[in-house]
């Protein structure tokens, strides 16, 4: 009895220095990976490369995402604004979700699942096929030339393609709204004009989507350089990269959306 | 004043948690000669190589190569000591998503300022040295194993190294790729000026071309020799390991309980 309740403090405190040691190692990866940027600038083109593979890559699921999205949110805001014989204030709703919340949030969710994944995968299976030591015996940084150019490819794709999301999605929404269901044109969008706040509503927008962008690829890059060298360990650091940067998306989103909008 | 050893190892030791890898290596590279390590599968040789390279650092003792300590190397000196050295990964660890002249390329444009139409002479005539210059646009999922291995060589001699090592450059390969690539470790040393280290357990290849033989198990150098020498020793591992027996000194079976208590015999028949 006594041995096993032993075991268990053991265990749980194995477990909790695991936890630090490993959020220390992160940290300092990520320092590292900030430090060795240089390159990714100077030679632009390797981080063109890998915003072509994260960014370009990702803009179908993206764009056809946002459509439907803005659709969904054209046919129920509708619904419930016509009750109250509002539904002028449609492009209100539609452009305000999308640009504050859904936007940033769903692009991310779906960049973490589509580019994330992707990421931890590839750097995972360079590390299994000794490409990293490779290139470390070659005598080149391998966080210098192959992890911050992806690290800067996501950080720039992320903004972009959230905007891409919102716009799509307030098309969708003018779609259903204007033309399916017949709201006014001319209210839809003088309506959106007014309420829509450049700094208040876009601007923040744009800052949650470079948070979300730094936080997705700077977790699929560590899991994947952190995965061990096996077929099993890359699979489980490829799952574990879409389930860590969800969770961090959605718990950053209430983060920021907490001091941006209440001002806390 | 450059001494006859281009890499020295005095009284190395690694230790890899609590588990003993390496014991007591002493060993001396000379210039310009290729000599293998040889020993079974798990004895240390690859760790070996990656103390050389100093992807290691050792627990105690030396590897040094041209008069550098290699462990005591800060990362620039380390780089820069790396620039020299070529390392032939053991399935080739070619970059999947550059072609074959990219590969070859790579370090040419990491390191040197040259005109892009140098690189493509230069990688043109490494390739030429592997014979494979045909499939300069190829992708690396296009090769077969002794093609990308020989890619992998190429890439390895991109910059004239003093220092080659090989892991395993054998290994996985048919009989006509394995004489290939024997004949390849052998000329491109001669030819390039360089050193070079094999580490291998293919012992009838390695004994073709190499000028000295260090045997290892279990982590200690247990024999040494030219390869006349090593043909002739009658006795006890090294004798098992080069006609290939099944038993001997090194058992075939792993350590463990008894066959019979763990088929639960005794308690059948109780």
């Amino acid at each position: 009895m006594l041995e096993r309740g032993l075991a268990a403090v053991r265990g749980t405190g194995h477990r909790v220095v695991n936890a630090v040691w490993r959020m220390g190692y992160a940290s300092r990866f990520f320092f590292a990976v900030l430090t060795h940027s240089g390159m990714s600038f100077r030679r632009f083109y390797l981080t063109v490369k890998e915003i072509y593979f994260a960014g370009v890559l990702s803009l179908i699921i993206i764009l056809v995402s946002g459509l439907f999205v803005g659709m969904v949110l054209g046919l129920q805001g509708y619904e419930t604004l016509q009750k109250y014989g509002s539904e002028s204030a449609l492009g209100t709703l539609v452009a305000l979700s999308l640009v504050r919340e859904l936007g940033p949030v769903l692009a991310a969710l779906l960049f973490a699942s589509r580019a994330g994944s992707a990421i931890t995968a590839e750097i995972g299976l360079m590390k299994a096929t000794e490409q990293i030591t490779a290139m470390e015996m070659m005598a080149v940084d391998p966080i210098a030339r192959v992890v911050a150019p992806r690290f800067w490819g996501g950080v720039i794709s992320m903004p972009l393609l959230a905007a891409m999301f919102s716009a799509m999605g307030v098309f969708g929404g003018y779609l259903v709204g204007v033309v399916m269901i017949g709201v006014d044109d001319g209210q839809f969008w003088s309506q959106m004009q007014s309420a829509v706040d450049f700094r208040r509503d876009v601007l923040n927008g744009v800052i949650k989507s470079v948070v979300f962008g730094v936080a997705v690829t700077a977790i699929a890059l560590f899991e994947g350089y952190d995965a061990p060298p096996t077929a099993e360990g890359v699979s489980r650091a490829t799952t574990r990269t879409v389930v860590t940067s969800s969770l961090a998306v959605l718990v950053l989103d209430f983060l920021l959306t907490a001091f941006m909008f209440r001002g806390i | 004043m450059p001494t006859a050893n281009l890499v020295e190892i005095r009284d190395l030791n690694f230790t890899y948690d609590v588990r003993p890898v390496l014991q007591g290596i002493n060993m001396d590279i000379p210039r310009g000669k290729v000599v293998a390590i040889m020993g079974l599968s798990g004895c240390g040789k690859t760790t070996l190589l990656r103390l050389i390279g100093g992807q290691l650092k050792p627990s105690q003792g030396q590897a040094k190569v041209a008069g550098q300590t290699v462990h005591e190397l800060d990362p620039d000196a380390l780089y820069r000591l790396r620039r020299r050295m070529g390392m032939l990964f053991q399935f080739g660890a070619l970059f999947t998503d550059m072609s074959v002249f990219d590969n070859v390329a790579f370090q040419m444009r990491e390191h040197t300022d040259l005109p892009e139409s140098l690189i493509r002479d230069l990688v043109l005539l490494k390739l030429e040295a592997v014979g494979l210059r045909g499939a300069h646009d190829l992708m690396p999922a296009e090769l077969s194993g002794g093609m990308a291995r020989r890619v992998a060589l190429a890439r390895a001699i991109a910059l004239d190294p003093m220092l080659m090592m090989y892991d395993e450059p054998f290994a996985g390969l048919d009989t006509i790729s394995l004489g290939v690539i024997g004949n390849l470790i052998r000329h491109l040393n001669d030819a390039l000026g360089a050193t070079s280290i094999v580490v291998t357990h293919d012992i009838q290849e390695s004994l073709k071309i190499v000028d000295y033989v260090y045997f290892m198990s279990e982590g200690r150098v247990i024999a040494q020799g030219t390869p006349a020498e090593i043909r002739a020793v009658d006795t006890g591992f090294v004798r098992q390991f080069v006609h290939g027996e099944i038993d001997g000194p090194m058992p075939f079976h792993y350590p463990g309980a008894s066959y019979a208590a763990d088929l639960a015999l005794e308690t059948a028949h109780a």
